[in-house]
């Protein structure tokens, strides 16, 4: 049997392979706090909804979560569940985030957002879930700096990113030629 | 030397000509929000007075500046609970686990100490009540 494949699948593919192999990266990576990383996988999320659309960004997404998750042996952990938990407000966030307009909020907007979301879908499941007690609002205010800190470094890394694709010839059409 | 000025005049570029209007807007609203964040949920107020409850009614209310050793018949037995400097312990506890007194001095507005046993439990608080009840 042999799945039929389009264009769109493979850019997807592509995309998520970038995505998941920054994921790995950051998962060898020693963090100085629990909890606290930089998220550098989303780069590619944000400059996938820049540069194509949504669809294929939550694609890109989604799909990294679940194989890295399967790649760490994390799948269906509370690790796994954070990371989806995280994905998909951060996407749900997005999904409204591209309306604003843009000539007034650009990549840093979207990933300073897109941040936020993340820890939030995040600490709501872990209160709902993990640890049902109140006192995990103690972290809250460390979470939200790292999210604001590395929401705007990976915002200004996607900003050069898509000026940078803007501004180069097109890689794969000149391969045809 | 130079080199790391280069870095820092590249960088400084990249900010300036990637961020627009909004996302500034973003930044220092997120930057203020976070300022909340961290005085509401890390505020260490110290805490003014101290309740000591037994069972389940109020038995007294103390100035924390009045140092003093409160001595309480509980359901097991006598305990006494030291304040000083602001500050409030159980001294001692005819409890068992003894956790009550390995729990040690409380300071901050909202912190307790619960010995179930000997049903007395004591909680600072400040001139403002940062939350309603705790539930154990």
């Amino acid at each position: 049997m042999q799945i039929q494949t389009t264009q769109d699948d493979h850019r997807i593919a592509k995309l998520a392979a970038f995505a998941i192999a920054l994921h790995m990266v950051e998962a060898l990576l020693p963090s100085p706090i629990p909890g606290v990383k930089p998220g550098i996988a989303n780069i590619v999320t944000l400059f996938v909804l820049l540069r194509y659309d949504f669809a294929t960004a939550a694609w890109v997404s989604i799909l990294r979560v679940f194989a890295s998750s399967l790649l760490l042996g994390q799948f269906l952990s509370p690790t796994f569940m954070l990371s989806l938990s995280g994905a998909v407000l951060s996407l749900a966030v997005l999904a409204l985030g591209v309306r604003l307009p843009k000539q007034y909020f650009g990549p840093v907007s979207l990933s300073i957002l897109a941040a936020f979301a993340h820890i939030a879908g995040q600490l709501l499941l872990v209160r709902l879930w993990l640890i049902p007690h109140a006192g995990i609002a103690y972290l809250i205010p460390i979470f939200a700096l790292a999210a604001l800190i590395f929401g705007v470094i990976n915002g200004l890394i996607t900003a050069k990113l898509v000026y940078q694709h803007d501004h180069q010839p097109d890689y794969e059409h000149q391969s045809l030629q | 030397m130079s080199a790391s000025f280069k870095a820092i005049k590249k960088l400084a570029n990249l900010v300036l000509t990637s961020m627009r209007i909004g996302d500034w807007f973003i930044l220092l609203a997120a930057s203020v929000g976070i300022g909340i964040l961290f005085q509401s949920l890390w505020s260490t107020t110290h805490a003014a007075k101290l309740q000591i409850r037994m069972g389940d009614h109020v038995h007294a209310l103390y100035d924390l500046n009045i140092a003093r050793d409160v001595h309480i018949h509980g359901a097991l037995g006598d305990a006494i609970i030291q304040i000083a400097d602001g500050k409030a312990r159980f001294a001692k506890s005819p409890c068992h686990n003894q956790y009550c007194v390995h729990q040690g001095w409380l300071s901050r507005t909202g912190q307790a100490a619960i010995c179930l046993p000997n049903q007395i439990s004591l909680e600072l608080i400040g001139e403002h009540k940062p939350f309603d009840t705790l539930n154990y």
